[in-house]
């Protein structure tokens, strides 16, 4: 392999992997205040990406994703307080159901608004054909963005989780509920807050790849198991273990095609995915006993 | 008690006025694929029958007699288009039926309308339809192998050799990936790489820097309907790769060049020449009805014509000259269409006969490029 080719595979793995690894948090934030997988998750990032190509018709581009954003938490928000908020000491597997049912119902109102056509944000920065030369290898600007505004994500992310007031109030929640409630905090705000936080950082991911790979009205399926995959794989509820796991994937996935044909790269995925359920539940940087003590 | 009369009376009513009906019209079943994941064929195939159907009445009919068009939605499900056509066939003794949309419905279907001895005119590609013989199945569209024949053509006059061939792992690309690896040696073409992607694939530039690291390759044939028709061709652009792409028939939707932008520029493909219909030369035969289909469909449905919607308006137009000529019976219409001689259609100009149930040949296609945005006549 030559070093044009390696470094080309290294930026399209990294690039899938930070975008998985994205999905991937935002059901690790709703996983850790409410003990479910959001199986919607995948249906935010595509609203995120319809509605900014919608508001693109009106609005200049930055503001289109901004209000792609602030809706799309809006959906988010609303989903928790019709679907989740009233249930009275709901089962977990009641509450996963309900996200499989809400997001088959976000897909088929999008089939219904935007039809199945493929719809895609303008590049951010240049055209279909610009790149930019990296060691030989050429990129396209949009990769960079990807990569660059994913990566102020996941630090922003941090950032918030440690020093702020609400992110603190989230870690209590997450940590042990009945403490928190105790101290004064109401869980409930916290899984709406959770809803809007995920659905917001789906919809920004979701507007930044959109000129790469296209918004289709279904295309959060797919998203959803990769993201799944890098949730377990990482260990369920941790961050920072999800960009590991996400980029370890994405550049699996990348680097395989060199050997096998590329129409198994899902099959690489969701191999892994049963791999680490039958060996590792807990994930790569999870821990056993930890595990044990939760719920799901 | 009395609801129960009422439906009764109603239902006698309903079976009456449908025989009264039947007496004086035709009745045309139509099974498309209008939901569901073919629904890109199967919409503008309904639309282009009832606008047709509507025109057609509105005139007076044929020979006097309205057309009924009877439209069944399969989905693009085989099991529902064969429930479908032995309830056109055997219940509603329809004249003659119209689809299915997708070849596997049709193939499902070929022997139901033979022992029913009902006029099918197909409106899927699969050669299969039409080759072994069937006495009462016809289809529109062009056989796909006559797009692989153009696209093989147009390499030996670029003097091409080696090529790669990529394709979606959809039932699209494998008929097709099949077809250029057949007929590839006839035009003294070398595949010198070979590569399937997940049809749902949403980057192909792994895919793309593998190939390129094989600097024998001339020219990429792309095999799919999906968008990674327009992923391919952008991540081959970024990447530097100025190669030719040409691409199957698939992409004669305009909607892929808009997401493909700038690197959709000089992509070389086949289709019919609806898309072109616009800046055909006035002189072709297929001009004027190209043209009218196009605006009298693009005016009441504010949506651009697709070829497939063409497939449906020549399938209901040969019947219906073919009951023009002969009348309303079916045996002599069966006759009629075998026998039919330049029909000038949509998808090309017809020639069908007791061996060809087709009737289009290689010429049905042109070679299309994208320039500035819009497809025009591709010229080297």
């Amino acid at each position: 392999m030559t070093a044009e080719l390696f470094i080309q595979y290294l930026f399209a793995g990294v690039t899938y992997g930070i975008i998985y690894a994205i999905v991937a948090i935002g059901f690790n934030i709703i996983y850790n205040t409410t003990g479910i997988i959001n199986f919607a998750q995948g249906e935010f990032v595509m609203l995120g990406g319809m509605i900014a190509i919608t508001l693109n018709a009106l609005l200049p581009l930055p503001l289109a994703i901004a209000g792609a954003v602030l809706l799309t938490m809006l959906v988010g928000a609303m989903v928790e307080m019709t679907f989740i908020r009233w249930l009275k000491s709901p089962s977990v597997l009641r509450m996963i159901i309900i996200t499989i049912g809400v997001s088959i119902l976000i897909r088929e109102v999008a089939l219904h608004i935007w039809g199945e056509g493929v719809r895609s944000l303008p590049y951010f920065v240049g055209n279909e054909i610009s790149t930019v030369n990296i060691l030989g290898a050429r990129i396209s600007p949009q990769v960079l963005w990807v990569i660059g505004v994913c990566s102020v994500i996941v630090i922003a992310l941090s950032l918030f989780f440690r020093y702020t007031m609400q992110g603190q109030k989230m870690r209590a929640c997450a940590a042990n509920r009945t403490a928190a409630t105790l101290c004064g905090i109401n869980p409930k705000n916290m899984v709406t807050l959770s809803f809007m936080l995920s659905a917001g950082i789906g919809a920004l991911a979701g507007c930044v790849m959109s000129p790469i790979t296209y918004t289709e009205y279904d295309s959060g399926t797919g998203l959803a198991i990769k993201g799944f995959t890098v949730a377990i794989l990482g260990g369920l509820g941790n961050s920072m273990a999800a960009v590991a796991a996400g980029l370890l994937l994405g550049l699996l996935e990348a680097f395989s095609v060199s050997i096998v044909p590329l129409a198994y790269q899902d099959v690489i995925a969701l191999s892994i995915l049963l791999l680490i359920l039958f060996v590792r539940p807990h994930g790569l940087f999870g821990r056993k006993d930890a595990a044990g003590l939760k719920e799901f | 008690m009395k609801k129960t009369v009422i439906a009764i009376v109603t239902l006698a009513a309903l079976t009456l006025s449908v025989v009264m009906a039947s007496a004086q019209t035709i009745k045309v079943g139509a099974i498309l694929a209008v939901t569901g994941g073919a629904s890109f064929l199967g919409l503008p195939e309904e639309r282009t029958l009832r606008m047709l159907v509507d025109e057609i009445n509105a005139q007076g009919g044929i020979k006097g007699k309205k057309l009924e068009l009877i439209v069944r939605d399969s989905g693009g499900s085989p099991e529902r288009a064969v429930s479908f056509a032995r309830q056109l066939i055997e219940e509603q003794r329809v004249f003659a039926i119209i689809g299915p949309s997708t070849s596997g419905e049709t193939m499902r279907i070929k022997q139901i309308a033979e022992e029913g001895k009902t006029i099918m005119l197909s409106l899927a590609a699969a050669e299969a339809i039409v080759n072994p013989l069937a006495r009462y199945v016809f289809k529109t569209p062009q056989n796909d192998r006559f797009a692989a024949q153009r696209i093989f053509m147009t390499m030996n006059d670029l003097g091409i050799k080696r090529i790669a061939v990529v394709s979606g792992n959809d039932g699209f690309g494998q008929a097709g990936r099949g077809q250029l690896e057949q007929i590839a040696p006839d035009y003294g073409l070398e595949i010198v790489a070979n590569e399937v992607y997940d049809s749902r694939a949403t980057d192909l530039s792994a895919l793309v820097a593998k190939l390129r690291s094989h600097n024998q390759i001339e020219a990429v044939i792309n095999w799919s309907v999906v968008p990674a028709q327009a992923i391919l061709v952008r991540n081959m652009r970024q990447a530097g790769w100025e190669v030719p792409l040409f691409q199957s028939h698939g992409f004669g939707n305009i909607r892929y060049v808009e997401v493909a932008g700038a690197a959709a520029e000089g992509i070389i493909f086949p289709a019919g020449r609806l898309l072109i219909a616009d800046v055909l030369e006035e002189s072709h035969p297929q001009k004027e009805i190209l043209v009218k289909y196009q605006n009298d469909y693009e005016s009441k449905f504010n949506e651009p014509a697709s070829t497939f919607g063409g497939h449906a308006y020549d399938a209901l137009m040969i019947l219906a000259r073919a009951i023009e000529e002969v009348g309303a019976d079916r045996e002599k219409v069966r006759d009629a269409i075998e026998n039919m001689r330049d029909f000038v259609g949509t998808g090309g100009i017809f020639n069908f006969s007791p061996t060809d149930h087709n009737g289009l040949d290689l010429n049905a296609f042109e070679m299309l490029t994208v320039k500035d945005g819009q497809f025009v006549k591709y010229d080297r």
